[in-house]
């Protein structure tokens, strides 16, 4: 598959930043009547969690988080009474290592309509990782106001994180190594629906 | 459901940005162009966000050196940096050692030696800011340099255009004014030509330059014709020296054989657009009814101004550095 670029506009572990030269399929972790499944799931959970779906709110992070948020948006609305706005945030201005990064990389807008403050904010993401893109996040929400809370809800969650950040709901915990690469496609971006884990195609050896 | 949420499939230019400074337009791909107006619609939500602020350049500096008088652009590159969260120092060449007799690279070598990380500069004489760029490991932004190029008011009126046309290829763009005089008219040349606009510039023969159609644009002197046929009117001051120095009969002259006012406008494409940089000179170039009116985006190019600034501040910051030569 060519480079997606939604991955570079994340932050990556520095341990992560070795050379390889390309990465092969080592399993598919989630298809799509799986993704489906852990989404309605979540759904069900965060609708329980809330007591309703009164003052809930999306914040879905660029890209597949926002994709992944307007999905869970129209699960949720099947079973409670009250619209769930959704919101889209751009982190890249938060990132902690934009000035490490050269040149800098695009910057998307922040489509958020309404006003966070009171709400009950859900972030969604597609893969949790280091923590740092939702620690991005949370900044960047806190500049636009003040939530009575916010939680977080990832499609998989594959561990090794370097910030105390967890999430409140998980379509799916992998276990991977450092080395291996969560890759998250979606009909709306990839034309496919899949989680894929992958690894690194040896350099020395080749 | 989704609020008008709009995912389009990664509309990303290719492009990145690579330029330590932004100089002109001229040195600007068709590519770089797209991805400073990119950017800059990203950054527009910000300045309406109750919390102006992000943190993409905190601990950046930001010198805004300025040997000419400026108020809007300087303003609005201070407003840039801020809504950034980087710091900016304001210099003006009338507080400076300037008049003391320093020479503006020595100037330069002493802000670097404060650790400065990009200048804002305008000045007076043409290439100040390409001969700074040589000099500094700074970035340097061309606020402005003699009549050569002001490289983010083009874009800004790029920006503008995009915005309020939805595109800039194939539109009829006409410059009226002192042409001859302006860096603006240079710059918007450069860009406007370079994404597929077609300019006509229109001004009595002595505020013309010679072979300005090398630029690629045409020459007109019958100003009604030209706005006949005008997606977008650019008009550019015309400032009171230009008088004196006799290449106006006079400002009243001016304003009845090129001014626009309510009369020549009513000639125009419905949907005509006028733009002026500022500040404009009312009832000269321009008549307050038609710089009030409502085909004017005069204030939208000072709003967009801000994310076009914005979008540069933050691009060329990212550009890789080269270590300082000693």
């Amino acid at each position: 598959m060519a480079e997606s670029p939604a991955r570079h506009e994340k932050p990556q572990p520095e341990s992560g930043a070795f050379f390889v030269s390309g990465f092969r399929e080592k399993a598919k972790v989630l298809d799509g009547a799986a993704i489906r499944r852990a989404l309605t799931r979540v759904a069900h959970e965060i609708v329980e969690h809330h007591k309703g779906t009164e003052h809930l709110a999306l914040i879905g992070i660029r890209t597949r988080g926002a994709l992944l948020a307007q999905r869970l948006a129209r699960e949720i609305e099947a079973i409670g009474e009250h619209p769930v706005p959704v919101g889209i945030l751009d982190i890249t201005l938060y990132r902690d290592d934009l000035s490490r990064i050269a040149p800098n990389p695009v910057v998307h807008a922040t489509e958020i309509s309404f006003d966070v403050a009171g709400l009950h904010l859900i972030l969604v993401d597609d893969v949790l990782f280091t923590g740092r893109t939702i620690r991005a996040a949370l900044n960047a929400i806190s500049d636009l106001g003040r939530p009575n809370t916010i939680q977080l809800a990832v499609l998989v969650d594959r561990g090794h994180r370097e910030l105390p950040i967890r999430a409140d709901y998980v379509g799916k915990n992998i276990p991977t190594s450092l080395q291996e690469r969560v890759d998250v496609r979606l009909n709306e971006l990839d034309e496919k629906e899949e989680v894929v884990l992958e690894v690194p195609v040896d350099a020395e050896r080749s | 459901m989704a609020n008008g949420v709009t995912m389009t499939k990664d509309a990303v230019s290719a492009a990145a940005w690579t330029k330590k400074d932004l100089l002109g337009l001229r040195e600007l791909s068709v590519e770089e162009i797209r991805l400073v107006l990119q950017t800059a619609e990203s950054f527009r939500e910000i300045s309406l966000r109750p919390i102006k602020k992000v943190p993409a350049l905190r601990g950046k500096t930001v010198v805004n050196l300025f040997f000419e008088p400026s108020t809007r652009t300087r303003t609005s590159f201070e407003l840039a940096a801020k809504r950034l969260s980087a710091d900016i120092v304001n210099i003006t060449a009338q507080s400076s050692s300037l008049t003391k007799g320093e020479t503006v690279l020595d100037t330069v070598r002493n802000l670097e030696a404060l650790k400065v990380d990009i200048l804002v500069i305008r000045h007076a004489a043409a290439g100040v800011p390409h001969l700074i760029a040589r000099h500094a490991a700074a970035s340097v932004i061309n606020a402005g340099d003699g009549a050569h190029e002001h490289p983010t008011q083009a874009l800004l009126d790029l920006f503008t255009i995009q915005e309020k046309k939805g595109r800039v290829a194939g539109l009829n763009v006409c410059i009226v004014g002192d042409i001859a005089h302006s860096r603006v008219a240079r710059s918007n040349i450069w860009g406007l030509t370079k994404l597929g606009a077609r300019v006509t510039v229109c001004a009595p023969p002595t505020l013309l330059p010679p072979q300005i159609e090398q630029l690629g644009v045409t020459v007109s002197h019958r100003v009604d014709e030209a706005i006949r046929a005008a997606d977008v009117v650019m008009l550019l001051r015309i400032q009171h020296e230009r008088q004196e120095a006799q290449l106006v009969p006079s400002l009243r002259e001016y304003r009845l054989r090129y001014g626009l006012d309510r009369e020549r406008l009513k000639q125009a494409k419905p949907d005509v657009l006028i733009m002026h940089p500022g500040p404009v000179n009312r009832g000269v170039e321009l008549d307050s009814s038609v710089a009030d009116g409502p085909y004017s985006v005069i204030l939208d190019q000072v709003t967009n101004g801000l994310a076009v600034r914005m979008a540069v501040l933050y691009l060329v910051s990212g550009a890789p550095k080269v270590e300082e030569e000693s």
